[in-house]
C-alpha cells in the first residue's frame, strides 16, 4: 500500500472571537492519494476553508496533524515548508481580488517562480520566459496576454490567469477554492472544462472546494461533506450524489436550483422584445 | 404590440451611452410588466441587465445618457428630479441588490435602518416603527427578529443579511421589486430559502418584479416570463417553459446548454455558449 499524498489526522482549529470560542473545525481525518481528485462540500462556516488553509500551511491546528508526502506540515515554520509551496498550488474564488492589479499578468503568473522558498525547491534551471508561454498556452491565453493588466481581462479570463499562475512552479497539487462560483453560468463551464483538461493532461492531484455539489460532481471522484467543522460524510462522489446517506448531503443536493417550469405559465405572455 | 395604459411599469424604445465615448450599454429595449407579474432578465456580465434596472430606478450614475421612455404607473422616469424619484423609490419601486453588506450601512443597527425607510415613506413614529421592523424581520424568516434588530450588519450572517435587505424593500409595500443577482453572493442553500421567502412574500403583497441574474435556473424559481439580453439588447423574450425547450437565438441554447450540468457524464467536456453562438469578439 502506497502512503497517501496527505494525510490530515484529528484536524482542530478553534477561533476566539470577541469572547466567544468557536470550532471551525472538529477532530478532521482525511487522506488524498497521488492523483486522486478529492472534493469538500459545505456551506460557509462548515470549515471547508479552514482545512484547506491547515493543509498548505497558511494557518496552525489547535490540535491535529497535517503531513504532506510524509513530511509534516502543522507547526513547521514558514521557511521550512518550500516543499510545500513548490508542490502545492491554490486557486481562490474571486480572481479580481486574488490578482494584483499593479502587475503585469506576465509578472503575476511568473511570481510564484520567483518566490525564495520555492526556487530553493526546484532549483534555478527554470526558465521563466519559457514556463510563462507554456501555462499561458495551457490555459488558452494568447501570449500577448501578458504585457497587459488583469482588469483588462473578463472574470473568466482572470480566473484562466490564476490558473496559469498555479501551474507555473509545476505543482504536484492543484487546490482550488470556489473557483467558479464568481462566474457566470455562461463561463462556469469553459472553466470547469479548462480543469478537467489539465488534471487529466498534467496528472494533478485536485482538492476542490465547492458549496455546489454538481460541480464537485463534474471534477472529483471523491468527496467529503462538511457542517459544522466535521466530516458528515464521504465516498466516491457518484454514490454520494445518487443515494446520499446522510440528511445534510441530500439538503445540500435539493438546494441546487434547477430550472423549474410552471406549466401554466404560458397562459399570460406580456413581453415583447424591441416593440 | 400595443400595451394598455395601465401597465405598471412599460420601457420604450430604451438606450443608455455612458461617458463622453458614448459606448451604448442598452439599445432599443421595450418591454412591459402589468400589476403582479413578475419578469426574469437574465444575460452574462456586461449585457446590460443591471444598467436596465437601474434606469428604471432612477439611479444611473450621472455619466450616463438614457434615451426613450419608462413609465412606472404611468410616471415618466427619465428626467424626473430626484425628489420625485426619491418619492417612487421605496413607495412604488424598491430594489434588492447583489451584495447585502454594501447595501447596509455598516454603522448602524439593522433594526433603525428598516425603520428608516418606513420613516422617510410613511412618515411612522418612533415606537410604533419598532414594532413593524420586527414584525417585517420576522415575516422573512428571522427567528430571532428582536435580537436581529439590534445587531450590526457585521453580526449577521450572509443570508440573515440578505433577509434584512428583502424586508427593507417590502415594508412599504411597493408595487414592484427589483431584484438584481439577489443571491448570487450566497451559498446554494440559502439560496434556495432566500429564493422560496422571495416567492412567497411576492405572493403575499401581489407586488411585480424584476427579477435579474445570469442564472436562468435561479430566475426559474420566481419568474415565469423571461427576457434573454445579449450585447444591450433583447434578443428572445418567452416564457421559462418556451426558451427551455425550444430556444430560439443561438445565444439562448447556448445558456441553455451550460445551465445543465447534471446531463453531462462526469470528466466529459461541458457545452459552452461558444458551441452554439459566435460573438463578434472574445468575451469569456
Amino acid at each position: 500500500m502506497t502512503e497517501p499524498l496527505y494525510r490530515v489526522q484529528a484536524l482542530t482549529r478553534r477561533f476566539t472571537d470577541a469572547g466567544r470560542h468557536v470550532l471551525a473545525l472538529d477532530g478532521v481525518d482525511v487522506e488524498v492519494s497521488r492523483g486522486e481528485r478529492l472534493g469538500i462540500v459545505g456551506e460557509s462556516g462548515s470549515g471547508k476553508s479552514t482545512l484547506v488553509r491547515l493543509m498548505t500551511g497558511l494557518d496552525r491546528p489547535t490540535s491535529g496533524t497535517v503531513w504532506f508526502d510524509g513530511e509534516q506540515v502543522s507547526g513547521r515554520p514558514e521557511r521550512e515548508l518550500g516543499f510545500l509551496r513548490a508542490a502545492v498550488q491554490l486557486v481562490f474564488q474571486d480572481p479580481r481580488s486574488s490578482l494584483d492589479p499593479r502587475m503585469r499578468v506576465g509578472d503575476v503568473i511568473t511570481e510564484p517562480l520567483r518566490s525564495r522558498l520555492v526556487r530553493r525547491q526546484l532549483g534555478t534551471g527554470i526558465d521563466h520566459r519559457e514556463r510563462l508561454a507554456e501555462v499561458l498556452t495551457a490555459v488558452d491565453l494568447p501570449p500577448e496576454a501578458a504585457d497587459r493588466y488583469p482588469h483588462e481581462f473578463s472574470g473568466g479570463q482572470r480566473q484562466r490567469i490564476a490558473i496559469a499562475r498555479a501551474l507555473a512552479p509545476k505543482p504536484e497539487v492543484l487546490i482550488a477554492d470556489e473557483p467558479v462560483s464568481a462566474l457566470d453560468v455562461s463561463v462556469r463551464a469553459q472553466v470547469l472544462n479548462l480543469l478537467t483538461d489539465l488534471v487529466r493532461d498534467q496528472g494533478l492531484t485536485l482538492v476542490l472546494v465547492s458549496h455546489d455539489l454538481q460541480v464537485v460532481r463534474h471534477l472529483c471522484d471523491t468527496v467529503v461533506v462538511m457542517q459544522a467543522g466535521r466530516i458528515v460524510e464521504r465516498g466516491s462522489t457518484s454514490r454520494v450524489y445518487e443515494s446520499p446517506e446522510s440528511d445534510y448531503t441530500r439538503a445540500l443536493l435539493a438546494a441546487v436550483p434547477r430550472i423549474r417550469i410552471d406549466p401554466s405559465a404560458t397562459d399570460h405572455p406580456v413581453t415583447t422584445p424591441g416593440a | 404590440m400595443s400595451t394598455p395604459p395601465t401597465s405598471l411599469l412599460e420601457v420604450t424604445d430604451l438606450g443608455v451611452r455612458f461617458g463622453h465615448r458614448r459606448i451604448e450599454a442598452v439599445r432599443a429595449v421595450s418591454f412591459s410588466l402589468e400589476p403582479g407579474q413578475r419578469l426574469g432578465v437574465i444575460g452574462e456580465s456586461g449585457s446590460g441587465k443591471t444598467v436596465t434596472a437601474l434606469a428604471v430606478m432612477g439611479l444611473l450614475p450621472e455619466n450616463a445618457t438614457a434615451s426613450g421612455s419608462i413609465r412606472v404607473a404611468g410616471t415618466e422616469i427619465l428626467g424626473l428630479a430626484e425628489p420625485e424619484l426619491a418619492r417612487l423609490r421605496g413607495n412604488v419601486l424598491s430594489m434588492v441588490f447583489q451584495e447585502p453588506m454594501t447595501a447596509l450601512d455598516p454603522t448602524m443597527r439593522v433594526g433603525r435602518q428598516v425603520a428608516e425607510v418606513l420613516r422617510l415613506h410613511q412618515g411612522a413614529e418612533p415606537g410604533r416603527a419598532r414594532e413593524r421592523v420586527v414584525d417585517m424581520l420576522t415575516r422573512v424568516g428571522l427567528d430571532d427578529a428582536e435580537r436581529v434588530a439590534d445587531a450590526y450588519p457585521h453580526q449577521l450572517s450572509g443570508g440573515q443579511r440578505q433577509r434584512v435587505i428583502l424586508a427593507m424593500a417590502v415594508i412599504n409595500s411597493p408595487r414592484l421589486v427589483i431584484c438584481d443577482e439577489p443571491t448570487t453572493a450566497l451559498d446554494v442553500t440559502v439560496q434556495a430559502k432566500v429564493l422560496r421567502l422571495l416567492d412567497e412574500v411576492l405572493t403575499e403583497s401581489g407586488a411585480a418584479c424584476l427579477f435579474i441574474s445570469h442564472d436562468l435556473a435561479v430566475v426559474s424559481q420566481v419568474c415565469d416570463q423571461v427576457v434573454v439580453m445579449l450585447d444591450g439588447r433583447i434578443v428572445e423574450a418567452g416564457t421559462v417553459a418556451e426558451l427551455f425547450t425550444a430556444p430560439r437565438h443561438p445565444y439562448t441554447r447556448g445558456l441553455v446548454a451550460t445551465a445543465r450540468l447534471d446531463l453531462v457524464e462526469p470528466g466529459q467536456r461541458l457545452p459552452v455558449v461558444e458551441d452554439f453562438y459566435e460573438a463578434d469578439e472574445v468575451r469569456s
